[in-house]
């Protein structure tokens, strides 16, 4: 088991920050602290990815000198499927600092549930 | 005929390619395009459903003529072309019984940024109900994300702010998970394209080799679209977004939203890694809990309502809850009458919304409970709608609610005794507490007020409107009267899947 543990260590590593990410997204108050919690849970998961795809001495996989036989580079689609991720988690990130740059406007505050309660006042 | 092989792609690629162009128009050119394309693709999707209809089986459709590990799929059966075409049809009609209020609702320099949003969901639900590949689904959800976002923040209130972040918040937790999930199945299966997951799937569970990593995906995949589509106790989000953002708005998260997520669940199930594996995790028991949890407890907390949006966005939970349940039975036709409540739920929900607007327009604009009191006589089509949409939420005769509630005890009959029990008891408690809140609203909407203050002038609703109206009332009346036929496409569709 321990062995396991430390032959993945790579794997273990991305599961961990995964949880840090996860948790700091669900738990923190603090909308930024929030994003970066979501920014640390995305990039867990790259690494988990780019670990995978990874061959020891093996190149990058862009044809370089020429040489085209696949036997010289690295897997090309954990790499591929990295780089959408990262496209997908920029937006999402900028669409959620957006949105507390409206709430801050607003509320002066970056606390989610001091703007809760702000906002249930204002209806009532 | 061949040609008809291409409409699904010319659908996402239209709702696609119009987002963008529709940011350099103007609101009222950017909404004109907007439903133009929305029609077309319900043209394109009837014209492929007519199509599959008469081959013996699905179709793959690769993208750019690449064959399989290189190049991306999608794939039509009669499922994935009928959901396409109920998907377009409930889009259009929100779209349009929510027109005259979204121009109330949102100012015209926002308008085509409202349509972007539309177009980029459309494009995406489209992809979900079509794709062949795993990593372009999550792609894909996040897309579904970031518009139905956009659609409840349109307004710009504060509140509607405030709903929009915390929806984000619960969604990516949800597709963190999906990320995670469909990452772990690449790592094990070294696939991304659903038939070649599936093959290595049975290849892991016969030599029992990643059966951990396996299982652990499925439950991860499973709790990621349960946060995504507000089954109960992931539900915090739904009430404030769904409530408080304009009439077309409320109308699609609720009925199409969701929706796109489970149907993704339903093909990752039955494609992905086929029901026995899926029922060995036991992520249907876990499905099957809280989705009887939810029937019940959405209906409590929406009998305490007394804003009308508020109870009919409480009510969503409990119908989230009637699909998980049936996911969970761990039956086929427990599958089959979900899948039929998916557009039972769509079409009555998104019905109810336009019609509260409706109702809420000759009272003030209040939703409250007590302002509403009357306002059936004062703007009668929204009345009958709302009368329609209710009956169908408690499952009466004639209404599509009835026949998917009907579906579900047949297909509890079938399931495991324990499981038969609940669901029927469930089943009985959740229809009784449905009639509480709706036939309540329903007899109060069409109870005269006593001192009328808006004195007897009856409203005139525009054509358009009351046009949809009776649109949706004729599809929850076919949905209830003439289901056999879609029973047979939805269990056609889901032996093709397998």
């Amino acid at each position: 088991m321990l062995a396991n543990l430390w032959n993945n260590y790579i794997d273990v590593a991305a599961m961990i920050l995964f949880g840090i990410g996860f948790s700091n997204l669900l738990l923190q108050r603090n909308m930024i602290k929030k994003i970066i919690g979501l920014n640390i849970m995305d990039t867990a998961v790259y690494l988990f990815l780019a670990s995978m795809g990874y061959i020891q001495g093996k190149l990058a996989p862009i044809a370089s000198d020429g040489v085209l036989e696949a036997s010289r580079y690295i897997n090309p689609i954990p790499s591929g499927l990295v780089l959408t991720g990262i496209v997908v988690s920029v937006s999402v990130s900028a669409l959620m600092l957006g949105l507390t740059v409206k709430l801050y406007e607003r509320y002066h505050t970056l606390d989610i549930d001091e703007i809760t309660t702000m906002v249930r006042k204002e209806h009532e | 005929m061949e040609f008809v092989r291409n409409f699904p792609f010319f659908c996402i690629m239209l709702a696609m390619v119009s987002g963008p162009v529709s940011s350099v128009l103007s609101g009222k050119k950017a909404r004109v395009l907007s439903l133009s394309v929305v029609t077309i693709c319900e043209i394109l999707s009837i014209a492929t459903l007519y199509y599959t209809l008469d081959l013996d089986g699905p179709f793959v459709y690769t993208m750019g003529r690449f064959p399989a590990p290189f190049g991306n799929e999608i794939r039509v059966g009669v499922l994935e072309a009928f959901m396409a075409t109920s998907f377009c049809l409930i889009m259009l009609l929100s779209l349009t019984g929510g027109l005259k209020y979204l121009v109330k609702d949102v100012p015209e320099e926002k308008m085509n940024l409202y349509f972007i949003m539309i177009n980029l969901l459309l494009a995406s639900l489209l992809v979900l109900i079509y794709t062949n590949d795993l990593f372009t689904g999550y792609v894909f959800v996040e897309i579904n994300t970031i518009s139905a976002c956009g659609l409840i923040m349109i307004r710009g209130w504060g509140r509607n702010i405030l709903a929009a972040t915390k929806y984000m918040i619960m969604s990516l937790l949800g597709s963190g998970l999906v990320l995670i999930s469909v990452s772990i199945i690449y790592g094990i299966t070294g696939h991304l394209l659903m038939h070649n997951v599936h093959e290595a799937v049975l290849k892991i569970v016969a030599e029992d080799t990643y059966t951990e990593p396996l299982m652990l995906a499925v439950g991860l995949f499973s709790v990621g679209i349960a946060i995504k589509s507000a089954l109960f106790p992931f539900h915090a989000w739904l009430p404030d977004a769904y409530s408080y953002s304009t009439c077309s708005s409320s109308s699609i998260l609720s009925s199409l939203v969701s929706k796109g997520y489970i149907l993704f669940l339903l093909k990752f199930i039955y494609r992905v890694v086929g029901t026995d594996v899926f029922r060995l995790s036991g992520a249907d028991d876990v499905l099957f809990i809280f989705g009887i949890v939810g029937m019940i407890m959405g209906s409590v907390d929406a009998i305490q309502q007394t804003d009308m949006r508020r109870m009919i966005a409480f009510s969503s939970i409990a119908q989230i809850g009637y699909i998980y349940m049936g996911f969970g039975l761990g039956v086929e036709a427990g599958m089959v009458a979900a899948v039929f409540h998916i557009l039972a739920h769509a079409s009555a929900k998104s019905m109810l919304f336009v019609s509260a607007n409706g109702l809420a327009e000759v009272s003030g604009q209040s939703m409250n409970y007590r302002n509403l009191r009357g306002s059936g006589l004062r703007n009668r089509s929204a009345g009958a709608a709302f009368v329609v949409g209710s009956l169908s939420m408690v499952g009466i005769p004639l209404f599509a609610g009835f026949t998917s509630k009907v579906y579900f005890a047949k297909a509890a009959m079938n399931a495991v005794t324990t499981k038969e029990i609940i669901t029927l008891i469930a089943l009985a408690i959740s229809t009784v507490l449905n009639a509480m809140y709706f036939i309540r609203m329903a007899i109060s909407v069409f109870t005269p007020k006593m001192n009328e203050e808006y004195e007897d002038e009856r409203f005139r609703t525009g054509t358009v409107y009351r046009l949809s109206v009776v649109v949706f009332v004729v599809i929850v009346m076919i949905l209830g009267v003439f289901s056999n036929p879609i029973f047979d496409w939805i269990e056609r569709g889901l032996t093709e899947f397998s």
